[in-house]
């Protein structure tokens, strides 16, 4: 199977803190990857660099045979790659309907209005339509901010911290509905996770980063054992002297 | 419902064209013309902006319409409006490649500077009449030569009719998806980004249709006033366009044309008994609307509609 998204050599420095050092990742085609890390490993740095609002200081970034590095947000969501945030980007004053019929007529969509209510169903917002986003709580800003991405039927869909913020007993379903949302379109998902119930669950593959570097790259069960992983990122390892 | 009550109003503007005594049709017609540049700021505001300098688009309408009939010999008010939209949009185009890169006080101040250019240029303008200005004398609409006495009346009326055109097309605009976006834009740019639109191309497109907004109103005001001066671009000038915008508020495409007749009806009767301070009856105004009702005056009337 080929990949979707190859990254070369990639770097990138704030000062003389180490965001991103050599990452060579490449990821396949209809495969659900999970990218864990302590606050501060890169993974956030990492999703920035891929979509086009951080430029690399050196490196390489393919996705489907086209280079991303030079390219805005904007021309590389028009490519096929769409993302979501750790802190959900919506249409405050807006109407959940209101902002998903934003997303949906920049997308084209050839029947705005159904296709609208269509994602509303899917991701259970319904209930919510008329209600302002400003005024959602976290779990709902959540699932819009991935429904939003999902409108322009991405290859390659990037969630950064899918669940964060969101109550214990309600992480399950937030991943459920979007993992149904996304399965049979042939989409791509990178998620970025520190919970790790959620990792095992859901992802086939991890990749652990620690200090702007990748320490870990494999099955959950592989990564999740990794004593780099256990000591860096899970935490319940010594560290070394 | 809605319909039945844009038709009236429009019925009543037009039976005030023909029998309103010259004072209030004086009031109204200014008022509209000043409401067409406020509803085109009404849609920068939508956008997240705020121009100080829609003075500049305004005075441009004015200037461009009565140099035609002053210079150009070509004394017809459709003529005459037509060439003060069209200018004003035409060097919006120029500007607007600049301006839409910026952002809240940046965009504010560089289009205030913008205005205070052209003013200074026609103050320094012996050919424009310098700070005074120069008359404009019309007696023909559209190939039709008009009545002696006749020609306010006229021009108001076209004036209304302009301005529910207006008001109608920039109503459907705001509900269309150039619209919905304009107020994403004003929310979350990079959002705006993310899902692929160009937040630079509907700034750009905003700020234009705003301009031509002004230019429409200045084309307007000359018709109605038979005069144009530097003032019309004067940063007071811009000022109170943004003062009749946050009296009126933003809810509605209404609402910059019910402010801007309150606007006129205050300062007459602000400047008539209160000759020397009655700029400190609109500051109080203005101080009161900001802290009772900061969504304007449209809110009361959504209030009641509620």
């Amino acid at each position: 199977m080929s990949a979707i998204l190859v990254t070369e050599g990639l770097q990138k420095s704030f000062g003389a803190v180490s965001a991103a050092a050599d990452i060579n990742l490449a990821f396949e085609r209809d495969s659900v990857v999970s990218l864990i890390g302590a606050n501060g490993a890169g993974k956030t740095t990492f999703l920035n660099m891929v979509t086009g609002y951080l430029r690399p200081d050196g490196g390489r970034v393919r996705f489907d045979g086209q280079e991303l590095v030079g390219r805005s947000p904007r021309e590389i969501t028009a490519l096929g790659l769409s993302r979501s945030f750790q802190i959900p980007q919506l249409f405050q004053s807006l109407s959940v309907r209101e902002n998903l019929l934003v997303a949906e007529g920049i997308a084209h969509a050839e029947r705005v209005e159904e296709a609208t209510d269509a994602l509303l169903e899917k991701f259970d917002l319904a209930s919510y339509a008329a209600r302002p986003a400003g005024l959602l709580p976290e779990g709902i800003r959540k699932l819009l901010d991935v429904a939003m991405a999902l409108v322009s039927k991405p290859k390659l869909l990037l969630l950064d911290e899918p669940t964060s913020g969101v109550a214990a007993d309600e992480k399950f379903g937030i991943m459920d509905l979007v993992m149904t949302a996304v399965r049979g379109q042939g989409v791509t998902v990178l998620f970025v996770e520190h919970d790790m119930d959620i990792v095992s669950r859901y992802a086939a593959r991890v990749v652990a980063f620690y200090d702007g570097r990748v320490i870990a790259d494999g099955t959950p069960a592989q990564v999740l054992e990794a004593e780099e992983v256990r000591r860096y990122v899970i935490g319940d390892a010594p560290h070394a002297a | 419902m809605k319909q039945v009550l844009l038709s009236g109003i429009a019925l009543i503007f037009l039976i005030a064209a023909a029998w309103a005594p010259q004072w209030l049709l004086f009031l109204l017609a200014l008022a509209l013309a000043k409401g067409l540049v406020v509803l085109g700021l009404l849609l920068l505001m939508r956008t997240g902006l705020v121009s100080f300098g829609q003075g500049l688009y305004f005075g441009l309408g004015a200037y461009a319409a009565a140099l035609l009939a002053h210079r150009g010999g070509l004394a017809d008010a459709a003529l005459m409006i037509v060439a003060g939209t069209a200018c004003a949009a035409a060097v919006a185009a120029i500007l607007g490649l600049l301006l839409a890169r910026y952002r809240e006080i940046f965009f504010a101040m560089l289009s205030l500077a913008f205005s205070m250019i052209l003013y200074g240029l026609l103050v320094k303008s012996s050919a424009l009449g310098s700070t005074d200005g120069f008359h404009v004398q019309v007696k023909q609409f559209a190939g039709i030569a008009l009545a002696a006495g006749a020609e306010r009346r006229v021009f108001f009326a076209v004036s209304v009719v302009a301005t529910l055109a207006a008001g109608w097309l920039l109503h459907r605009y705001l509900a269309s998806h150039w619209g919905r976006l304009s107020e994403a834009i004003r929310d979350n740019e990079l959002r705006v980004e993310y899902l692929g639109a160009s937040v630079y191309r509907v700034v750009y497109a905003n700020y234009i249709i705003a301009a031509a907004l002004a230019g429409l109103g200045g084309a307007f005001a000359a018709l109605a006033v038979g005069h144009v001066d530097p003032e019309t671009t004067y940063w007071t000038t811009s000022g109170e366009f943004v003062f009749i915008a946050i009296l009126g508020g933003t809810g509605n495409v209404l609402a910059p044309f019910l402010s801007a007749a309150i606007f006129e009806a205050l300062r007459t009767v602000a400047s008539q008994y209160a000759p020397n301070v009655w700029q400190m009856a609109l500051g109080v105004a203005m101080l009161a609307i900001i802290m009772f009702l900061p969504g304007g005056l449209w809110t009361l009337v959504r209030r009641k509609a509620a």
